[in-house]
């Protein structure tokens, strides 16, 4: 077969433009950190690192508006780049600007809390961010394998230095070395799934499996299983999904908090970006050649988002740390995130993607938001421990307002986002008949009450060690009341949200489209 | 006069808006905070006095309805359906509110039943912002429960009755305070999740309809009452048709069981009960007022409305297991009532007891019965309500209220113990009170289908006279304990809603045609459908 390698243009760095501006940024902060003088503060690269996100995430806006233009003008939404193997699409770019709309918030948040005793070199921190982030848009936007692993091992490698950023405390340490086991192991599941799946098809693009899959089913159907089955143990492992979790905790309570909040928020996201298109893109593309494969696969999905679900709320029952209880959340969180790409498409249950994003939105705000609060809480209280929230009522009323806020929707509870996106998934769920999965999924949901009503119980009904004021900074109380805020919107109002990703994603457009 | 105003809406979110504008009053102003508490906790009553007033039976509440709509979720149509002509697919989820003879008596009762706890809330000695704040939070939810004409509507209320409750019992409570919140919530927690599986269930299935516009089939999942008591009935609705939106006879079963649980757990039913006896116990006094007089009538009017009237097949066949649970509840609960040397733990179980009465009604599966559990379910809310109220004024002045530390209150305290006298006796079931009409209309209504339960149940009954009596002499005959000498009787503030509530307990007794008359006709469709269920 003769390939034809299509090589970059110019005309394609308009649509890279995005991850462009964030490698540009990179480089100009981090010689920028080395020129600047000692006595100038640091927080200026933060601010520099935030200004870059922002201007990535125009780009990513422009791109939306001008592949909606092309659907009016009956031209297919969706730009293929260097033969396929990098795809501008609704689906990387509705994800892209979840992923630099996250960052965004949490750089903004540690602006406020992050103190030079904890992170010495904070400039380090605010430049690292962003080749992380684009890692991250490099996995939601890959057509090939090879762009996935690339985009996946630049997400990593970057997040093991952000997690040892807290170089006086020693459980930093431990937590990045924890984290770089654990990560390079996933990266080797993943690895060799992948080898394997371009063993049997012949090719590394998506499209291409998914042509090819078929035929590999046919000819020796054990080998795609174990291609399939390696990756969703390297995946389950990034996602700390259960019983694949247990290094979460640690690293999320060794990290610093914002980092923390990255890792629960972007790292997960991106991963399960990169599930979706493998998932879909040749899996389930094999549906019709294959119902067996498809059904195994799909089913070992739902087990693993059940045993995640319920793992991640019995772990956090006991937790006395906020870090380690929101870790343990995360990974309920997650389990939750993976129900609708492991249900049935059928005729008419086939919003798998609006269900995922609107509750990753919805996850987005309340994790951001709750892992600010506990960074101011932290700061006042020096400590990280759940007591350190005692009588935050007393002390700062309006942050505790709004962190009640932020647990409801972590708890499912109306009229948040978190409820609704809950809801959404339950539907889906129902709709498709699992109703074990969906009593799961409940049964899950009335336990984390107990979990996470814990913060509010420590806030409400309990007096703290000192009844000083709590003092907010300026952003940080900005990115929390902007959290609480849209957690709210977002439970009365979802309809805006979910009809504007109804218009732009299309699962044969994003997906199937060649 | 009415018919211009969204007068149910008003009623639901008086008490919201008044949350809103406390918490702009500034903390130290405790008269101020407690003033405009009182306004905005009577304001919906006059509201739902106004609507009693102007609701004529005989049309059902279709002149109140209100409808609007607040979400219709876009649903992907790519698998399949857009090329099979359809032009729109989407989840609804409607705004829609509704009065008829059902919830009509339960929204008066939590007018009325709130207004005295919000008079007697004068026992509050801390944080009564807050404490306001959340009470009016309550109440929005309690009203949008009996109010709410869809599912998703009717769960958001519901789920909202939980955080205020929660806070109301941990930081205003007794010693064991948080240990009770906890339970609250966990236990009710788990009722709501049951309830929203079943809800969806029905929502995936029922609420499916087609409609044909001119551009082709808009597709629709809608959570609206209105919509899935049509679809339940209709033989020809996609829920009744083997397809992907079959509902089949084992799948309605299964929800039916799950409402029945979710809804037994508020009620409660009798191994979801142990919750209930720690929130009676370690609550504040007007907290519980609240929750034993009208939070647990969510639990009955849930079942009646989603339960017994989406399932009327289901209401059948489990018509002789409800009303032997209900009578395993009476039962239960008396017997250990006659045993609690505690007060609060007393009412508590009887509380139980008179719940299980509720249920008999609706296993009766006639309107007699029916009435007599909405008859029951607001006249036991008064009863308990006053006996709490009692409970706090008691507390307030002996710091117990223990059976056996207590006694011969009749002399220090000759007025509390002349009402406590009263309301044991409607508790009782004496004729001429409330307590009786319920009682007598739910077990005429088993009646007919089922007279050995009622003789067991009426059982019961027996104890509850045995149970009434020995609390209630106990604590108010024989010497006065030395300490108690100085005790002085209540203030007027605290007289006024216990007149008032015995006022309301002896008016629904000589007069019961106050509330029949309103539910006259409310159970028509519902009595249509058994019919037509016991004819197949």
């Amino acid at each position: 077969m003769q390939t034809v390698v299509q090589t970059l243009t110019w005309h394609d760095t308009w649509y890279l433009a995005p991850e462009i501006v964030l490698a540009a940024f990179t480089i100009v902060l981090a010689i920028l950190d080395l020129a600047l003088p000692k006595r100038i503060g640091r927080n200026i690269i933060g601010w520099g690192a935030l200004l870059g996100l922002i201007a990535a995430g125009v780009f990513v806006g422009w791109h939306i508006h001008d592949l909606s233009t092309w659907e009016e003008a009956g031209k297919e939404p969706f730009r293929n780049l260097l033969d396929g193997s990098y795809r501008v699409d609704d689906f990387g770019n509705l994800l892209k600007l979840v992923f630099l709309g996250a960052t965004a918030l949490i750089v903004l948040a540690s602006l406020g809390t992050t103190r030079t005793d904890e992170i010495p070199i904070k400039g380090e921190f605010y430049y690292l961010v962003l080749p992380a982030v684009l890692g991250a848009m490099v996995m939601a936007s890959s057509g090939d394998l090879i762009t996935l692993f690339i985009g996946m091992e630049l997400l990593g490698i970057t997040s093991y230095v952000l997690v040892a950023a807290r170089k006086s405390a020693g459980i930093s340490g431990e937590a990045a070395f924890k984290y770089v086991v654990t990560g390079g192991t996933a990266s080797a599941f993943v690895l060799y799934g992948m080898s394997f799946l371009y063993g049997m098809t012949g090719s590394t693009r998506l499209s291409g499996i998914g042509d090819a899959i078929g035929n590999a089913v046919a000819e020796s159907p054990a080998m795609v299983y174990v291609a399939f089955f390696l990756l969703i143990v390297g995946f389950a492992l990034k996602l700390a999904l259960a019983p694949f979790h247990a290094w979460a905790p640690d690293v999320y309570q060794g990290a610093p908090t914002p980092v923390t909040s990255f890792l629960g928020v972007v790292a997960k996201g991106a991963a399960f970006a990169m599930l979706y298109r493998i998932f879909v893109n040749t899996a389930l593309y094999a549906y019709a050649d294959n119902t067996q494969l498809r059904d195994d696969l799909y089913l070992a999905l739902k087990v693993l988002a059940a045993a995640a679900m319920l793992v991640g709320v019995a772990g956090a029952l006991r937790q006395q740390n906020a870090k380690r209880l929101l870790a343990l959340s995360g990974v309920a969180n997650a389990g939750i995130l993976l129900i609708p790409l492991a249900l049935d498409v059928t005729n008419f249950h086939a919003s798998l993607f609006s269900e995922f994003i609107y509750y990753l939105l919805a996850y987005v705000l309340m994790n951001a938001g709750a892992f600010a609060v506990v960074a101011v809480v932290a700061r006042g209280a020096k400590s990280e421990e759940l007591s350190g929230f005692a009588g935050l009522y007393h002390r700062a009323p309006w942050t505790a307002a709004a962190m009640t806020v932020l647990v409801c929707s972590l708890a499912g509870l109306p009229v948040t986002g978190g409820f609704f996106g809950k809801l959404f998934i339950l539907f889906g769920t129902v709709q498709t008949k699992e109703y074990w999965l969906a009593a799961v999924l409940l049964a899950s949901t009335v336990i984390s009450y107990y979990v996470y009503f814990s913060f509010i119980r420590q806030m409400y009904l309990r007096g703290g060690e000192s009844e000083l004021p709590v003092t907010v900074p300026v952003p940080t109380g900005l990115v929390i009341w902007i959290c609480a805020a849209a957690t709210v919107a977002m439970g009365f109002l979802p309809k805006p949200i979910l009809e504007w990703v109804d218009g732009l994603f299309s699962l044969t457009t994003d997906f199937f489209s060649r | 006069m009415l018919d211009d105003l969204p007068i149910l809406s008003m009623i639901a979110f008086l008490p919201l808006v008044g949350a809103l504008v406390l918490l702009l009053v500034p903390q130290g102003r405790a008269r101020l905070i407690r003033g405009m508490a009182l306004a905005f906790t009577f304001a919906p009553l006059l509201a739902a006095v106004a609507l009693y007033i102007a609701y004529e039976p005989l049309l059902g509440g279709e002149a109140f309805a209100e409808k609007l709509t607040w979400l219709s979720v876009p649903l992907n149509m790519e698998a399949g359906l857009s090329a099979n002509g359809a032009t729109s697919y989407r989840l609804l989820f409607d705004y829609r509110m509704g009065v008829d003879g059902i919830s009509l008596p339960l929204v008066l009762l939590t007018g009325v039943v709130a207004s005295m706890a919000a008079l007697a809330s004068v026992q509050i000695r801390k944080r009564w912002k807050l404490y306001y704040v959340l009470f009016l939070l309550l109440q929005t939810g309690m009203y949008g429960v009996f109010l709410a004409r869809d599912l998703t509507v009717f769960f958001i209320f519901f789920e909202m009755t939980l955080i205020p409750m929660f806070f109301l019992i941990g930081i205003w409570g007794y010693f064991s305070r948080e240990n009770a919140a906890k339970r609250f919530l966990v236990y009710n927690g788990l009722g709501s999740a049951v309830m929203l599986l079943a809800f969806l269930m029905l929502i995936a299935t029922a609420g499916f309809s087609i409609e044909q516009t001119a551009s082709g089939a808009a597709l629709s999942f809608s959570g609206s009452y209105d919509v899935l008591a049509a679809n339940l009935a209709d033989p020809n609705a996609a829920a009744n048709l083997n397809g992907s939106m079959f509902l089949s006879d084992s799948l309605k079963g299964a929800a039916f069981a799950l409402l029945v649980v979710a809804f037994g757990i508020k009620l409660p039913l009798f191994p979801f009960h142990t919750w209930m006896l720690k929130v009676h116990t370690e609550a504040a006094p007007p907290v519980v007022m609240i929750h034993s007089g009208i939070l647990l009538k969510m639990g009955a009017y849930g079942l009646l409305r989603f339960g017994a009237f989406l399932l009327p097949d289901q209401l059948r066949a489990w018509a002789p297991a409800l009303a032997a649970l209900g009578v395993v509840n009476i039962v239960y609960g008396a017997v250990l009532a006659c045993v609690q040397k505690e007060f609060k733990l007393m009412l508590a179980y009887s509380s139980i007891s008179h719940m299980g009465i509720v249920l008999l009604g609706i296993a009766a599966l006639n309107e007699t019965g029916f009435e007599g559990a909405i008859y029951q379910s607001v006249s036991h809310g008064l009863i308990s309500a006053l006996l709490f109220l009692i409970v706090g004024t008691l507390y307030e002045r002996t710091g117990t209220t223990r059976i056996d530390e207590l006694g011969g209150l009749a002399s220090a305290l000759p007025f509390t113990s002349g009402i406590l006298l009263t309301a044991g006796l409607a508790s009782l079931g004496l004729p001429g009170l409330s307590g009786f009409v319920g009682e007598f209309l739910s077990f005429l209504g088993l009646f007919d289908s089922y007279p050995w339960l009622v003789a067991v149940g009426v059982l019961g009954l027996l104890f509850s006279a045995v149970y009434v009596l020995r609390g209630v002499l106990g604590m108010t005959y024989g010497a006065l304990p030395d300490r108690f000498a100085g005790l002085r009787d209540v203030r007027f503030v605290e007289a006024l809603p216990m007149i008032a509530l015995t006022a309301l307990i002896v008016l629904l007794g000589v007069y019961p045609s106050l509330l029949t008359d309103a539910m006259a006709h409310g159970f028509d469709g519902a009595l249509k459908l058994l019919q037509s269920a016991a004819g197949r």
